[in-house]
Protein backbone atom coordinates (compact mmCIF):
# COMPACT_ATOMS: atom_id res chain seq x y z
CA UNK A 1 0.00 0.00 0.00
CA UNK A 2 1.49 3.35 -1.06
CA UNK A 3 1.74 5.96 1.64
CA UNK A 4 0.63 9.54 1.24
CA UNK A 5 3.25 12.33 1.23
CA UNK A 6 4.43 13.88 4.49
CA UNK A 7 2.52 17.07 3.64
CA UNK A 8 -0.71 15.22 4.50
CA UNK A 9 0.37 14.98 8.15
CA UNK A 10 -1.03 17.92 10.17
CA UNK A 11 1.64 20.38 11.29
CA UNK A 12 0.58 19.97 14.90
CA UNK A 13 1.31 16.22 14.71
CA UNK A 14 4.75 16.90 13.25
CA UNK A 15 5.41 19.52 15.92
CA UNK A 16 4.32 17.09 18.64
CA UNK A 17 6.62 14.41 17.25
CA UNK A 18 9.65 16.72 17.14
CA UNK A 19 8.88 18.25 20.53
CA UNK A 20 8.51 14.84 22.18
CA UNK A 21 11.79 13.64 20.65
CA UNK A 22 13.61 16.81 21.85
CA UNK A 23 12.06 16.35 25.29
CA UNK A 24 13.26 12.73 25.43
CA UNK A 25 16.84 13.72 24.52
CA UNK A 26 16.77 16.58 27.04
CA UNK A 27 15.44 14.21 29.72
CA UNK A 28 18.23 11.77 28.98
CA UNK A 29 20.88 14.50 29.29
CA UNK A 30 19.31 16.01 32.39
CA UNK A 31 19.33 12.74 34.31
CA UNK A 32 22.86 12.09 35.52
CA UNK A 33 24.33 8.80 34.43
CA UNK A 34 24.30 6.13 37.10
CA UNK A 35 27.47 6.22 39.15
CA UNK A 36 29.41 3.01 38.93
CA UNK A 37 29.05 1.13 42.19
CA UNK A 38 30.39 -2.29 42.83
CA UNK A 39 27.83 -4.65 44.30
CA UNK A 40 28.90 -7.75 46.07
CA UNK A 41 27.57 -11.13 45.16
CA UNK A 42 24.33 -11.90 46.96
CA UNK A 43 23.27 -15.40 47.93
CA UNK A 44 21.76 -17.35 45.03
CA UNK A 45 18.07 -18.24 44.78
CA UNK A 46 17.11 -21.66 46.07
CA UNK A 47 17.41 -24.63 43.76
CA UNK A 48 13.63 -24.99 43.72
CA UNK A 49 13.19 -21.40 42.57
CA UNK A 50 15.84 -21.83 39.91
CA UNK A 51 14.19 -25.01 38.65
CA UNK A 52 10.87 -23.22 38.45
CA UNK A 53 12.43 -20.25 36.68
CA UNK A 54 14.10 -22.50 34.15
CA UNK A 55 10.77 -23.85 32.80
CA UNK A 56 12.42 -27.23 32.33
CA UNK A 57 15.52 -25.81 30.69
CA UNK A 58 17.94 -26.36 33.61
CA UNK A 59 20.94 -26.90 31.34
CA UNK A 60 20.43 -23.63 29.45
CA UNK A 61 19.78 -21.74 32.71
CA UNK A 62 22.88 -23.29 34.28
CA UNK A 63 25.04 -22.16 31.37
CA UNK A 64 23.58 -18.65 31.47
CA UNK A 65 24.09 -18.37 35.24
CA UNK A 66 27.69 -19.48 34.86
CA UNK A 67 28.34 -16.69 32.37
CA UNK A 68 26.58 -14.22 34.67
CA UNK A 69 28.73 -15.33 37.57
CA UNK A 70 31.92 -15.21 35.57
CA UNK A 71 31.11 -11.69 34.38
CA UNK A 72 30.20 -10.51 37.89
CA UNK A 73 33.65 -9.02 38.43
CA UNK A 74 33.00 -6.74 35.44
CA UNK A 75 30.16 -4.55 36.60
CA UNK A 76 29.15 -1.43 34.66
CA UNK A 77 32.05 0.98 35.03
CA UNK A 78 33.72 -0.95 37.85
CA UNK A 79 36.02 -3.92 37.98
CA UNK A 80 35.59 -5.91 41.17
CA UNK A 81 38.51 -8.23 41.87
CA UNK A 82 37.53 -11.85 42.49
CA UNK A 83 39.17 -11.50 45.87
CA UNK A 84 36.52 -9.03 46.98
CA UNK A 85 33.64 -11.38 46.20
CA UNK A 86 31.82 -13.06 49.04
CA UNK A 87 33.22 -16.59 48.67
CA UNK A 88 30.52 -18.25 50.73
CA UNK A 89 27.92 -16.95 48.34
CA UNK A 90 30.19 -17.69 45.41
CA UNK A 91 30.47 -21.36 46.25
CA UNK A 92 26.72 -21.51 46.75
CA UNK A 93 26.23 -20.11 43.26
CA UNK A 94 28.67 -22.62 41.79
CA UNK A 95 26.91 -25.41 43.67
CA UNK A 96 23.49 -24.34 42.40
CA UNK A 97 24.77 -24.27 38.84
CA UNK A 98 26.17 -27.78 39.26
CA UNK A 99 22.86 -28.93 40.73
CA UNK A 100 21.05 -27.55 37.69
CA UNK A 101 23.51 -29.02 35.22
CA UNK A 102 25.41 -31.86 36.94
CA UNK A 103 27.38 -32.80 33.82
CA UNK A 104 28.88 -29.32 33.47
CA UNK A 105 32.61 -28.93 34.04
CA UNK A 106 32.50 -25.15 33.93
CA UNK A 107 31.69 -24.41 37.62
CA UNK A 108 34.49 -26.72 38.78
CA UNK A 109 36.96 -25.34 36.29
CA UNK A 110 36.05 -21.79 37.34
CA UNK A 111 36.45 -22.73 41.01
CA UNK A 112 39.85 -24.38 40.56
CA UNK A 113 41.34 -22.07 37.94
CA UNK A 114 39.73 -18.65 38.38
CA UNK A 115 38.39 -18.26 41.87
CA UNK A 116 41.18 -20.23 43.57
CA UNK A 117 43.72 -17.99 41.88
CA UNK A 118 43.46 -15.15 44.42
CA UNK A 119 46.09 -13.96 46.92
CA UNK A 120 43.97 -15.00 49.88
CA UNK A 121 44.62 -18.46 51.28
CA UNK A 122 41.31 -18.69 53.15
CA UNK A 123 39.41 -18.03 49.93
CA UNK A 124 41.58 -20.47 48.02
CA UNK A 125 40.73 -23.13 50.58
CA UNK A 126 36.99 -22.43 50.26
CA UNK A 127 37.21 -23.08 46.53
CA UNK A 128 39.41 -26.16 46.87
CA UNK A 129 37.07 -27.59 49.47
CA UNK A 130 34.14 -26.93 47.15
CA UNK A 131 35.88 -28.78 44.32
CA UNK A 132 36.73 -31.69 46.62
CA UNK A 133 33.17 -32.06 47.92
CA UNK A 134 31.66 -31.94 44.45
CA UNK A 135 34.36 -34.24 43.07
CA UNK A 136 33.30 -36.96 45.49
CA UNK A 137 29.78 -36.91 44.01
CA UNK A 138 31.01 -37.91 40.55
CA UNK A 139 34.75 -38.64 40.64
CA UNK A 140 35.07 -40.17 37.17
CA UNK A 141 33.64 -37.10 35.57
CA UNK A 142 35.10 -34.38 37.78
CA UNK A 143 38.69 -35.52 38.27
CA UNK A 144 40.20 -32.75 36.10
CA UNK A 145 39.20 -29.98 38.49
CA UNK A 146 40.35 -32.13 41.41
CA UNK A 147 43.75 -32.60 39.77
CA UNK A 148 44.12 -28.85 39.43
CA UNK A 149 42.98 -28.37 43.03
CA UNK A 150 45.79 -30.73 44.14
CA UNK A 151 48.21 -28.65 42.12
CA UNK A 152 47.00 -25.43 43.79
CA UNK A 153 47.25 -27.04 47.23
CA UNK A 154 50.82 -28.09 46.49
CA UNK A 155 52.22 -24.98 44.89
CA UNK A 156 50.08 -22.07 46.03
CA UNK A 157 49.06 -23.15 49.50
CA UNK A 158 52.13 -25.31 50.01
CA UNK A 159 49.95 -27.60 52.09
CA UNK A 160 51.32 -31.11 51.68
CA UNK A 161 48.67 -32.98 53.72
CA UNK A 162 45.93 -31.32 51.68
CA UNK A 163 47.77 -32.12 48.44
CA UNK A 164 48.02 -35.75 49.44
CA UNK A 165 44.36 -35.87 50.41
CA UNK A 166 43.33 -34.60 46.99
CA UNK A 167 45.77 -36.73 45.00
CA UNK A 168 44.77 -39.84 46.93
CA UNK A 169 41.09 -39.05 46.37
CA UNK A 170 41.73 -39.13 42.63
CA UNK A 171 43.56 -42.46 42.91
CA UNK A 172 40.89 -44.01 45.12
CA UNK A 173 37.69 -42.74 43.58
CA UNK A 174 38.39 -41.86 39.94
CA UNK A 175 38.64 -45.45 38.79
CA UNK A 176 37.23 -45.24 35.29
CA UNK A 177 39.53 -46.77 32.67
CA UNK A 178 39.33 -43.64 30.52
CA UNK A 179 41.16 -41.61 33.18
CA UNK A 180 44.86 -41.35 32.26
CA UNK A 181 47.27 -43.18 34.54
CA UNK A 182 49.30 -40.05 35.30
CA UNK A 183 46.21 -38.50 36.93
CA UNK A 184 45.94 -41.45 39.29
CA UNK A 185 49.62 -41.20 40.07
CA UNK A 186 49.62 -37.49 40.83
CA UNK A 187 50.92 -38.08 44.32
CA UNK A 188 54.29 -39.05 42.85
CA UNK A 189 55.06 -35.92 40.94
CA UNK A 190 53.35 -33.60 43.40
CA UNK A 191 55.53 -34.95 46.19
CA UNK A 192 58.71 -34.73 44.18
CA UNK A 193 60.82 -31.68 44.71
CA UNK A 194 59.52 -30.16 41.51
CA UNK A 195 58.86 -26.49 40.91
CA UNK A 196 55.45 -25.09 40.02
CA UNK A 197 56.19 -24.69 36.34
CA UNK A 198 57.35 -28.26 35.86
CA UNK A 199 54.32 -29.59 37.71
CA UNK A 200 52.05 -27.41 35.62
CA UNK A 201 53.70 -28.70 32.46
CA UNK A 202 53.03 -32.28 33.49
CA UNK A 203 49.47 -31.51 34.54
CA UNK A 204 48.48 -29.43 31.53
CA UNK A 205 50.62 -31.39 29.10
CA UNK A 206 49.00 -34.59 30.34
CA UNK A 207 45.52 -33.15 29.96
CA UNK A 208 46.26 -32.00 26.42
CA UNK A 209 47.89 -35.30 25.43
CA UNK A 210 45.00 -37.36 26.78
CA UNK A 211 42.60 -35.48 24.51
CA UNK A 212 40.43 -34.59 27.51
CA UNK A 213 40.30 -30.96 26.49
CA UNK A 214 38.78 -30.26 23.12
CA UNK A 215 37.20 -26.88 23.65
CA UNK A 216 39.26 -24.25 21.77
CA UNK A 217 38.53 -21.59 24.40
CA UNK A 218 39.75 -23.81 27.22
CA UNK A 219 42.84 -24.82 25.25
CA UNK A 220 43.67 -21.14 24.72
CA UNK A 221 42.95 -20.32 28.37
CA UNK A 222 45.23 -23.08 29.68
CA UNK A 223 47.91 -22.31 27.14
CA UNK A 224 47.88 -18.63 28.23
CA UNK A 225 48.26 -19.64 31.85
CA UNK A 226 51.20 -21.88 31.04
CA UNK A 227 52.85 -19.08 29.09
CA UNK A 228 52.35 -16.67 32.00
CA UNK A 229 53.94 -19.15 34.39
CA UNK A 230 56.78 -19.65 31.95
CA UNK A 231 57.31 -15.89 31.69
CA UNK A 232 57.19 -15.49 35.48
CA UNK A 233 59.69 -18.31 36.00
CA UNK A 234 62.19 -17.29 33.31
CA UNK A 235 65.10 -15.09 34.47
CA UNK A 236 64.75 -11.43 33.44
CA UNK B 1 -14.56 -34.31 2.77
CA UNK B 2 -10.85 -35.13 2.57
CA UNK B 3 -10.50 -32.92 -0.48
CA UNK B 4 -12.09 -30.02 1.43
CA UNK B 5 -9.87 -30.63 4.45
CA UNK B 6 -6.81 -30.54 2.20
CA UNK B 7 -7.99 -27.29 0.58
CA UNK B 8 -8.53 -25.59 3.96
CA UNK B 9 -5.13 -26.83 5.14
CA UNK B 10 -3.45 -25.61 1.96
CA UNK B 11 -4.91 -22.09 2.23
CA UNK B 12 -4.09 -21.93 5.94
CA UNK B 13 -0.49 -22.71 5.08
CA UNK B 14 -0.48 -20.21 2.19
CA UNK B 15 -1.83 -17.52 4.53
CA UNK B 16 1.11 -18.10 6.85
CA UNK B 17 3.58 -17.78 4.00
CA UNK B 18 1.95 -14.52 2.86
CA UNK B 19 2.19 -13.20 6.39
CA UNK B 20 5.99 -13.38 6.00
CA UNK B 21 6.11 -15.79 8.91
CA UNK B 22 9.04 -17.59 7.35
CA UNK B 23 11.08 -14.39 7.26
CA UNK B 24 10.25 -13.82 10.90
CA UNK B 25 11.45 -17.33 11.73
CA UNK B 26 14.66 -16.80 9.80
CA UNK B 27 15.18 -13.55 11.73
CA UNK B 28 14.67 -15.43 15.00
CA UNK B 29 17.22 -18.04 13.87
CA UNK B 30 19.72 -15.28 13.09
CA UNK B 31 19.12 -13.63 16.47
CA UNK B 32 19.65 -17.03 18.16
CA UNK B 33 22.94 -17.52 16.31
CA UNK B 34 24.12 -13.97 17.07
CA UNK B 35 23.18 -14.04 20.73
CA UNK B 36 24.60 -17.48 21.41
CA UNK B 37 27.74 -16.61 19.43
CA UNK B 38 28.26 -13.54 21.61
CA UNK B 39 27.83 -15.53 24.83
CA UNK B 40 30.01 -18.32 23.44
CA UNK B 41 32.83 -15.80 23.12
CA UNK B 42 32.62 -15.01 26.85
CA UNK B 43 33.07 -18.62 27.89
CA UNK B 44 36.43 -20.02 28.91
CA UNK B 45 35.28 -23.59 28.45
CA UNK B 46 32.28 -25.56 27.17
CA UNK B 47 31.84 -22.80 24.59
CA UNK B 48 30.14 -25.04 22.04
CA UNK B 49 27.86 -26.51 24.68
CA UNK B 50 26.87 -23.04 25.80
CA UNK B 51 26.12 -22.04 22.24
CA UNK B 52 23.93 -25.03 21.46
CA UNK B 53 22.15 -24.86 24.84
CA UNK B 54 21.17 -21.26 24.26
CA UNK B 55 20.19 -21.81 20.63
CA UNK B 56 18.05 -24.80 21.61
CA UNK B 57 16.27 -23.05 24.48
CA UNK B 58 15.75 -19.81 22.57
CA UNK B 59 14.51 -21.42 19.35
CA UNK B 60 12.17 -23.71 21.28
CA UNK B 61 10.46 -20.82 23.07
CA UNK B 62 10.48 -18.60 19.99
CA UNK B 63 8.90 -21.21 17.73
CA UNK B 64 6.20 -21.95 20.30
CA UNK B 65 5.44 -18.23 20.64
CA UNK B 66 5.33 -17.65 16.88
CA UNK B 67 3.10 -20.65 16.14
CA UNK B 68 0.69 -19.83 18.97
CA UNK B 69 0.48 -16.17 17.95
CA UNK B 70 -0.11 -17.03 14.31
CA UNK B 71 -2.84 -19.58 15.08
CA UNK B 72 -4.69 -17.19 17.38
CA UNK B 73 -4.44 -14.08 15.19
CA UNK B 74 -5.27 -16.01 12.02
CA UNK B 75 -8.48 -17.48 13.44
CA UNK B 76 -9.54 -14.17 15.02
CA UNK B 77 -8.97 -12.36 11.73
CA UNK B 78 -10.98 -15.01 9.88
CA UNK B 79 -13.74 -14.68 12.42
CA UNK B 80 -13.76 -10.86 12.11
CA UNK B 81 -13.88 -11.12 8.32
CA UNK B 82 -16.82 -13.51 8.63
CA UNK B 83 -14.74 -16.13 6.83
CA UNK B 84 -15.77 -18.76 9.35
CA UNK B 85 -19.47 -18.15 8.67
CA UNK B 86 -18.82 -18.32 4.94
CA UNK B 87 -17.00 -21.65 5.18
CA UNK B 88 -19.55 -23.15 7.51
CA UNK B 89 -22.34 -22.11 5.12
CA UNK B 90 -20.80 -24.48 2.56
CA UNK B 91 -21.70 -28.18 2.53
CA UNK B 92 -18.85 -29.03 4.87
CA UNK B 93 -19.13 -30.53 8.35
CA UNK B 94 -17.66 -28.46 11.14
CA UNK B 95 -15.23 -31.28 11.80
CA UNK B 96 -13.89 -30.82 8.27
CA UNK B 97 -13.14 -27.16 8.94
CA UNK B 98 -11.38 -27.91 12.21
CA UNK B 99 -9.34 -30.80 10.84
CA UNK B 100 -8.35 -28.70 7.81
CA UNK B 101 -7.16 -25.93 10.09
CA UNK B 102 -5.26 -28.39 12.28
CA UNK B 103 -3.63 -29.93 9.24
CA UNK B 104 -2.61 -26.49 7.93
CA UNK B 105 -1.16 -25.39 11.25
CA UNK B 106 0.55 -28.78 11.55
CA UNK B 107 2.19 -28.24 8.17
CA UNK B 108 3.18 -24.75 9.22
CA UNK B 109 4.87 -26.17 12.34
CA UNK B 110 7.21 -28.03 10.00
CA UNK B 111 8.81 -24.73 8.95
CA UNK B 112 10.36 -23.68 12.30
CA UNK B 113 10.99 -27.32 13.14
CA UNK B 114 13.11 -27.93 10.05
CA UNK B 115 14.80 -24.53 10.30
CA UNK B 116 15.80 -24.89 13.97
CA UNK B 117 16.48 -28.60 13.53
CA UNK B 118 19.01 -27.75 10.81
CA UNK B 119 20.54 -25.21 13.16
CA UNK B 120 20.80 -27.84 15.91
CA UNK B 121 22.44 -30.22 13.44
CA UNK B 122 25.26 -27.71 12.85
CA UNK B 123 26.25 -27.91 16.51
CA UNK B 124 25.45 -31.49 17.49
CA UNK B 125 25.43 -35.02 16.02
CA UNK B 126 22.72 -35.74 13.48
CA UNK B 127 21.06 -38.45 15.59
CA UNK B 128 20.58 -36.09 18.52
CA UNK B 129 19.48 -33.25 16.26
CA UNK B 130 16.96 -35.54 14.55
CA UNK B 131 15.52 -36.66 17.88
CA UNK B 132 15.29 -33.06 19.07
CA UNK B 133 13.64 -32.02 15.80
CA UNK B 134 10.97 -34.73 15.88
CA UNK B 135 10.24 -33.86 19.49
CA UNK B 136 10.00 -30.14 18.67
CA UNK B 137 7.50 -30.94 15.91
CA UNK B 138 5.32 -32.87 18.36
CA UNK B 139 5.54 -30.01 20.87
CA UNK B 140 4.55 -27.44 18.24
CA UNK B 141 1.61 -29.57 17.10
CA UNK B 142 0.34 -29.68 20.65
CA UNK B 143 0.77 -25.92 21.04
CA UNK B 144 -0.92 -25.20 17.69
CA UNK B 145 -3.85 -27.47 18.56
CA UNK B 146 -4.22 -25.96 22.02
CA UNK B 147 -4.08 -22.43 20.58
CA UNK B 148 -6.85 -23.37 18.16
CA UNK B 149 -8.95 -24.73 21.01
CA UNK B 150 -8.38 -21.54 23.03
CA UNK B 151 -9.20 -19.17 20.20
CA UNK B 152 -12.37 -21.08 19.31
CA UNK B 153 -13.39 -20.97 22.95
CA UNK B 154 -12.47 -17.39 23.85
CA UNK B 155 -12.59 -15.65 20.43
CA UNK B 156 -10.24 -12.94 21.78
CA UNK B 157 -6.56 -12.60 20.95
CA UNK B 158 -5.40 -11.60 24.43
CA UNK B 159 -7.39 -14.22 26.30
CA UNK B 160 -6.56 -17.03 23.90
CA UNK B 161 -2.84 -16.20 23.83
CA UNK B 162 -2.66 -15.86 27.61
CA UNK B 163 -4.42 -19.19 28.08
CA UNK B 164 -2.09 -20.88 25.59
CA UNK B 165 1.02 -19.51 27.26
CA UNK B 166 -0.30 -20.47 30.70
CA UNK B 167 -0.95 -24.00 29.41
CA UNK B 168 2.51 -24.21 27.85
CA UNK B 169 4.40 -22.96 30.89
CA UNK B 170 2.34 -25.15 33.22
CA UNK B 171 2.98 -28.20 31.02
CA UNK B 172 6.69 -27.42 31.12
CA UNK B 173 6.77 -26.94 34.89
CA UNK B 174 4.24 -29.39 36.25
CA UNK B 175 6.87 -32.05 36.98
CA UNK B 176 8.84 -29.50 39.02
CA UNK B 177 5.68 -28.59 40.93
CA UNK B 178 5.15 -32.26 41.70
CA UNK B 179 8.73 -32.66 42.92
CA UNK B 180 8.33 -29.65 45.20
CA UNK B 181 5.08 -31.09 46.52
CA UNK B 182 6.73 -34.44 47.23
CA UNK B 183 9.80 -32.92 48.86
CA UNK B 184 7.70 -30.93 51.32
CA UNK B 185 5.60 -33.98 52.16
CA UNK B 186 7.11 -34.39 55.64
CA UNK B 187 4.94 -32.91 58.37
CA UNK B 188 2.52 -31.32 55.94
CA UNK B 189 -0.64 -29.47 56.83
CA UNK B 190 -4.12 -29.83 55.39
CA UNK B 191 -3.56 -26.92 53.01
CA UNK B 192 -0.42 -28.59 51.66
CA UNK B 193 -2.42 -31.76 51.11
CA UNK B 194 -4.95 -29.82 49.10
CA UNK B 195 -2.22 -28.15 47.03
CA UNK B 196 -0.58 -31.53 46.39
CA UNK B 197 -3.91 -32.96 45.20
CA UNK B 198 -4.42 -29.97 42.87
CA UNK B 199 -0.91 -30.32 41.47
CA UNK B 200 -1.34 -34.04 40.92
CA UNK B 201 -4.69 -33.43 39.22
CA UNK B 202 -3.03 -30.81 37.01
CA UNK B 203 -0.23 -33.22 36.18
CA UNK B 204 -2.79 -35.85 35.18
CA UNK B 205 -4.45 -33.59 32.59
CA UNK B 206 -1.40 -31.81 31.19
CA UNK B 207 1.14 -33.24 28.76
CA UNK B 208 4.58 -33.41 30.39
CA UNK B 209 6.37 -31.12 27.98
CA UNK B 210 9.49 -31.13 30.16
CA UNK B 211 10.16 -34.57 28.66
CA UNK B 212 10.01 -33.14 25.14
CA UNK B 213 12.75 -31.44 23.09
CA UNK B 214 15.36 -31.68 25.82
CA UNK B 215 18.36 -29.40 25.50
CA UNK B 216 20.70 -31.92 27.13
CA UNK B 217 20.22 -34.24 24.14
CA UNK B 218 22.05 -31.67 22.04
CA UNK B 219 24.52 -30.59 24.73
CA UNK B 220 25.52 -33.97 26.17
CA UNK B 221 24.30 -36.31 23.41
CA UNK B 222 22.20 -38.08 26.01
CA UNK B 223 19.09 -38.70 23.90
CA UNK B 224 18.23 -42.15 22.61
CA UNK B 225 15.54 -43.31 20.22
CA UNK B 226 13.92 -45.02 23.17
CA UNK B 227 12.87 -41.53 24.32
CA UNK B 228 10.74 -41.12 21.22
CA UNK B 229 7.87 -43.66 21.62
CA UNK B 230 6.70 -42.00 24.85
CA UNK B 231 6.80 -38.57 23.20
CA UNK B 232 4.88 -39.79 20.15
CA UNK B 233 2.33 -41.61 22.29
CA UNK B 234 1.81 -38.58 24.54
CA UNK B 235 1.46 -36.33 21.50
CA UNK B 236 -1.08 -38.62 19.82
CA UNK B 237 -3.15 -38.96 22.98
CA UNK B 238 -3.12 -35.25 23.77
CA UNK B 239 -3.80 -34.21 20.18
CA UNK B 240 -6.87 -36.45 20.23
CA UNK B 241 -7.97 -34.90 23.50
CA UNK B 242 -7.54 -31.32 22.26
CA UNK B 243 -9.22 -32.12 18.94
CA UNK B 244 -12.13 -33.67 20.80
CA UNK B 245 -12.47 -30.63 23.04
CA UNK B 246 -12.23 -28.22 20.08
CA UNK B 247 -14.86 -30.19 18.12
CA UNK B 248 -17.12 -30.23 21.17
CA UNK B 249 -16.80 -26.46 21.44
CA UNK B 250 -17.18 -25.81 17.71
CA UNK B 251 -20.31 -27.94 17.36
CA UNK B 252 -21.91 -26.12 20.29
CA UNK B 253 -21.13 -22.68 18.87
CA UNK B 254 -24.14 -20.81 17.61
CA UNK B 255 -22.76 -19.61 14.28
Amino acid sequence: MRERPVSFVPKTVLALLLFAMALQIAWHNYNPAQRPRAENLAAPPTLTNLRLASFSEPVALGKLLMLYLQAFDNQPGVRLPFQQLDYDNLQQWLGRILDLDPRAQYPLLAASHLYADVPDDAKKRIMLDFVYRRFLEDPNHRWRAMAHAAFIARHRLKDLPLTLKYARAIRQYATDKSIPSWARQMEIFLLEDMNELDSAKILLGGLLASGEITDPHELRFLDDRLKKMNAAASPK
Amino acid sequence: MFQQIRTIAFYTFIEALRNRLIWLMITVALIAIGLSGFLNDLAITESRQIQIALIAAFSRFASVFLIATFVVTSIVRESNDKGLELILALPLPRAGYLLGKLLGFGALALVPTLLFGALAWIFSPIEQAALWTVSLLCELWLVAAFSLLCVLTFSQVMTALSATMAFYLAARSVSTFQLIGQSSAVGQSASQDVIAVVINALAAVLPHLDQFTRTEWLVYQSGTWSNLPAILAQSAIYLSLITGAALFDLYRKNI
